[in-house]
């Protein structure tokens, strides 16, 4: 039976680490890096006779987060101890939510080959993060335990077994990533694991009615890792279930080297967690006032913005999904929008210039938009030199270049690297002239009607002019030479 | 209600503790007489009564903490105490995972 | 100075500090004999773990520089105290009673160490205590037993027994102890001083080593009720490290400290002198009782139905939340490590083989399993249920009484050694001061008297309203100013 007889069953526990400046239980920084265990404090390491004292703007992201993705809000949650022995687990328990979280229910939307999905959560809540092991810390083979991300908070965002595919799982993290950013709860990093993402499962023959056994993967800090992943693991079930093999309910850990996953062995035992609540920290409370104040507060969401890109910008669909992946992307292009002009058609070039170039420069130095050298103001300035005819396209792009990298401003680069386009006519004419004169073979072929040659002859007289002759003047002047 | 030897290892190992043979008897025969004890309380009936896990005077808003960064321990100082220590990391037999 | 140091050292702690106020007496000097007292007598009794003296006396050298300023921090500036060693001291030993810590230094102080200190308390030492606190008779410490001043073949109570032992003995004027299932008032009453366990939030318990989250509580102990009343005052109040200490405000326990016991109506369990209770301890709480009634009080019938299933309750919960306190002890950040364990499994489970002694241990076992999948309902869930049940009990007594009345323990201190084999009946000798931590609410124990026959301490216990240590604190000065001070007991 091939695989295509089979369904895959996908839900998606993901992690994000909210941008809060301290940590959940101390007031010890969240920054990421600094000497092992520079980062910590008497609460994080788990010292004898500390407690912790949770951070007020942990419980209001969460419920922020909540609140956008339509989660009912509990009045009242409760901390709970998630107990097992582990080096990067400093007291021995986890503080974490379990029967009662935060948030309940809720759902994230996405679009997939143009439809809509959408996939339920079953809940949101709270904890703490663990440190890191570092391995083979000395040359006897000892592991390295730095506590520095102990106590970074966490929300998990757990779905239910709704999806049905990799890509739909891959467009689900992307849309959920989205929301989280553009509520600044979370910077989008799965590189560095500020968000991160464990997917359960399962395998059915199509029609069937009950789930199939399912394994939890985790260690996958990129989407293509993710789609990669569950593609393997769903074959890999497809064909125990065929060679008459049972699937073995399990932790498995992606390797990206191989594109596999594997059994985790330090997960082998079986788990008892002990979970009660946690006496140390009193029940949360949320009251209507702070819900209804939060929710007030919180910005456009990404669908709402690309559905207004859209509608009133005019943009295409998927430019608009693209802009507003990133929410400080599309901060960014709001204000270039706002600095350069108004209407379908700013809005296109100015969405061009990001979601093209722009992004594939901040793709290579990894800077957020809200520090790029490059200011909306000078990338409108940018496209005002392109309407002026001072540069074009090839300059444009230099330009372009040089203030994202320097900061300089965009009429300076032109001048100091003599971008500006030529349009005088006799300096073109003389060019134009130059040319023909040295290629006749070439000028005899074209009008003996080898048309396409004129791409020949622009090349060459933009070649004599060093790129800066102006595209529409060469053009016009060649035809009317070459008699046409 | 007796506890069997099997269990008692079984929770041993949970709980990471080494027992010896001897402290294994000795434990299952002292948490069976105390679990006895305990099944007194199956004589009540609880279905209605809500959990007092928390010993919290009741209607008490606890303050939360303010979202600032306070100064931690310096890293040496945070590790002085560590049977082990590489730099100012802790020092473990190797972790496999 | 002629006062000799044994008679500086049976100073009440507020006449002390009055005296270094006054300049009658220095800091230094009560320091010095409360060191030479310790250095007399604590070889025999075993009351502390470690003693601090530099650092006492630097402390006692800038009490006499303020009080020669004319400064005064407190009532208590100036007066050696100690505390039991379940509190982390920065840079001083911390072991709470245990192997697992030995040699320990944390880097930082507890808010109650703090805060005595910040009232110019000089502390001059870490007190002997059951292991982890858990334990009735000391005798769970895994350094030395510490013996009951009165007999020293007896033991002085637990976990807090080295608190109690140091303050009947006079070598400190007042000490700091914890009670997670009576820690505090059994100890108080078998060594004849006065113990308080407060409302469960009315201390921090920030930088106390944890044995039992939601019972722990942090108390008093001193030979005179209002002495004890002045320490909690000084301790009390909400502390932003401690999420579970109360935000409500601390009220004055001294004002009303001589008030009397007139007009008070003070509830007595049926069900707690109705059989279990030793005749001599029996008749010493009688004999209290109608000394209230005779102070003008009223006497009031009061019933604790569910009183009964307090053990039962306390060592599911207890033995519970201390199976998770105390996974923090794996000999990674600090603490013994078994040397040359292979693997990580094998350095956890040496590493609290050797270090954790045996009544941890059990208690560990105890708590993991009624937390362990399969067993958490029929457990834990059932015993927090019953906790309920046994608060309702007493907010319904409350509606008829300002304090309850009874025993703190059902008998005088008893042999060292004679109860160690069986952890139940250890366990059931709890019976009376654990539903007070169960139902979070303050207790007292003071002493009402010796017992006929023994010549040994016999301790009323006193129960309030949530927050309502006040009343306590008038009920109990009542009584100690009608029945005179205890005699000193005798040299060790």
């Amino acid at each position: 039976m091939p695989i295509s007889d089979f369904q895959v069953v996908i839900g998606l526990e993901v992690h994000a680490q909210l941008l809060t400046a301290s940590k959940i239980f101390c007031g010890c920084s969240t920054a990421f890096g600094g000497a092992p265990n520079a980062h910590t404090c008497p609460v994080c390491l788990g010292l004898p006779g500390a407690l912790p004292a949770l951070n007020r703007s942990v419980v209001e992201m969460a419920v922020r987060t909540g609140l956008a993705l339509g989660c009912e809000i509990r009045p009242k949650s409760v901390f709970a101890r998630k107990n097992y022995f582990y080096p990067d687990l400093p007291k021995g328990y986890q503080i974490s939510q379990y029967e009662l979280p935060i948030c309940e229910g809720g759902e994230v939307t996405f679009t997939l080959d143009g439809r809509d999905h959408t996939a339920r959560l079953v809940r949101i809540h709270m904890e703490e993060d663990a440190g890191k092991n570092v391995h083979d810390v000395s040359a006897d083979g000892s592991s390295g335990v730095d506590l520095n991300r102990a106590g970074v908070p966490l929300v998990e965002i757990v779905s239910r077994p709704d999806l049905r595919s990799a890509e739909e799982a891959v467009e689900y993290l992307k849309a959920l990533r989205a929301i989280l950013m553009a509520l600044g709860v979370n910077d989008g990093n799965m590189q560095e694991g500020s968000l991160r993402c464990d997917a359960n499962v399962s395998v059915m023959r199509k029609g069937a009615s009950e789930l199939g056994t399912r394994c939890e993967i985790k260690n996958m800090n990129s989407f293509r890792f993710l789609k990669q992943a569950i593609e393997f693991e769903a074959r890999r079930q497809v064909e125990l279930i065929e060679a008459g093999e049972p699937v073995v309910q399990e932790t498995r850990l992606f390797d990206p080297d191989r594109g596999e996953t594997r059994s985790m062995r330090s997960k082998e035992e079986a788990h008892d967690y002990r979970y009660f609540p946690e006496p140390d920290l009193p029940p949360v409370i949320v009251e209507a006032a702070l819900v209804e104040r939060l929710r007030a507060a919180l910005p456009e969401l990404p669908r709402a913005k690309a559905e207004r890109y859209q509608r009133s910008l005019g943009l295409s669909a998927q430019d608009a999904g693209n802009l507003v992946a990133d929410a400080a992307v599309s901060a960014w292009f709001d204000a270039a929008l706002a600095a350069y002009g108004a209407g379908p058609e700013a809005a296109k070039k100015v969405a061009n210039w990001v979601i093209g170039e722009l992004a594939r420069l901040a793709n290579e130095t990894g800077e957020a938009p809200a520090t790029w050298k490059l200011t909306p103001a000078r990338l409108a300035a940018v496209l005002r030199l392109i309407d002026a005819g001072t540069i074009g396209g090839p300059g444009a792009k230099q330009v372009v270049e040089e203030v994202f990298r320097t900061g300089a401003e965009p009429d300076a680069v032109v001048k100091a690297k003599g971008l500006a386009q030529v349009s005088d006519e006799g300096a073109i004419e003389a060019a134009v002239d130059k040319v023909l004169a040295a290629n006749p073979g070439e000028v005899e072929k074209y009008r003996g009607g080898r048309k396409n040659l004129v791409g020949f002859f622009v090349g060459q007289v933009m070649k004599e002019m060093r790129g800066k002759g102006n595209p529409a003047v060469v053009n016009a002047l060649l035809r009317r030479k070459l008699g046409d | 209600m007796a506890l069997s030897l099997e269990e008692v290892r079984r929770i041993a190992e949970l709980a990471r503790l080494r027992l010896s043979e001897e402290e294994e008897r000795t434990f299952a025969g002292q948490l069976s007489a105390i679990l006895d004890h305990v099944r007194q309380l199956e004589e009540l009936d609880v279905t209605a009564v809500e959990p007092m896990t928390h010993a919290l005077a009741a209607g008490e808003l606890p303050a939360l903490r303010e979202d600032a960064v306070r100064a931690s321990l310096p890293p040496e100082e945070a590790t002085a105490a560590a049977p082990a220590r590489e730099g100012t990391a802790f020092k473990v037999p190797r972790i496999i995972e | 100075m002629s006062t000799p140091a044994k008679e500086l050292c049976r100073l009440g702690l507020r006449e002390a500090g009055a005296g270094v106020a006054a300049k009658a007496i220095s800091s230094s000097e009560l320091v010095e004999a409360s060191l030479a007292r310790i250095q007399a007598t604590d070889g025999k009794l075993g009351a502390f773990l470690a003693v601090s003296a530099d650092r006492a006396r630097a402390a006692a050298k800038a009490a006499d520089a303020r009080a020669a300023r004319g400064e005064r921090r407190s009532e208590l500036d100036g007066v050696p105290v100690a505390v039991k060693d379940i509190f982390v001291t920065k840079g001083v030993p911390t072991t709470a009673g245990s192997r697992i810590l030995e040699g320990y230094l944390p880097p930082y102080d507890a808010t109650v160490v703090e805060r005595l200190e910040a009232a110019g308390a000089v502390i001059v030492g870490k007190l002997n205590m059951d292991e982890f606190a858990m334990g009735s008779s000391n005798e769970n410490s895994a350094y030395r037993p510490c013996h009951n001043p009165w007999d020293l073949s007896r033991t002085p109570g637990g976990s807090s027994g080295g608190s109690a032992a140091s303050v009947a003995a006079g070598q400190v004027h007042a000490s700091l102890g914890t009670d997670t299932g009576g820690s505090i008032r059994e100890p108080a009453a078998f060594c004849g001083v006065v113990g308080v366990k407060p409302t469960y939030g009315r201390v921090s318990r920030y930088g106390v080593v944890a044995f039992a989250s939601s019972l722990d509580q942090v108390g008093p102990l001193a030979r005179e009720v209002g002495d004890a009343a002045l320490v909690l005052r000084t301790i009390a109040g909400h502390d932003p490290r401690d999420m579970t200490s109360s935000t409500r405000p601390v009220d004055d326990y001294l004002g009303p400290l001589e008030e009397g016991a007139r007009g008070l109506r003070v509830g007595v369990p049926r069900e707690w002198l109705s059989g279990g209770l030793d005749a001599g301890v029996e008749a010493a709480i009688r004999a209290a009782l109608d000394t209230y009634r005779r102070l003008g009080a009223t006497l009031v019938d009061v019933s604790l139905p569910h009183s009964k299933y307090g053990i039962g309750a306390y060592y599911l919960i207890a033995p519970a939340e201390a199976s998770s306190n105390l996974a923090r002890y794996d000999g990674v950040r600090f603490g013994l490590r078994a040397e040359g364990a292979k693997g990580l499994k094998e350095m956890y489970a040496e590493s609290r083989e050797r270090g954790l002694g045996a009544e941890p241990k059990r208690r560990i076992m105890l708590g993991t399993y009624a937390l362990s999948s399969g067993y958490y309902d029929a457990y834990y869930l059932r015993a927090q249920k019953v906790r309920t049940l046994i608060r309702r009990d007493f907010d319904e007594a409350f509606r008829s009484c300002d304090v309850i009345a009874g025993p703190v323990t059902p008998s005088v201190a008893f042999r060292l050694g004679e109860r160690t084999g069986d952890p139940l009946q250890m366990y059931l000798a709890d019976i009376f001061t654990i539903t007070c931590n169960l139902a979070a609410l303050p207790g007292l124990s003071v002493p009402c008297g010796l017992e006929a026959g023994s010549g040994l301490p016999v301790g009323l216990q006193l129960v309030g309203r949530p927050f309502d240590e006040a009343t306590l604190f008038r009920a109990a000065r009542a009584l100690e100013r009608e029945l005179g001070p205890l005699p000193a007991p005798p040299e060790p």
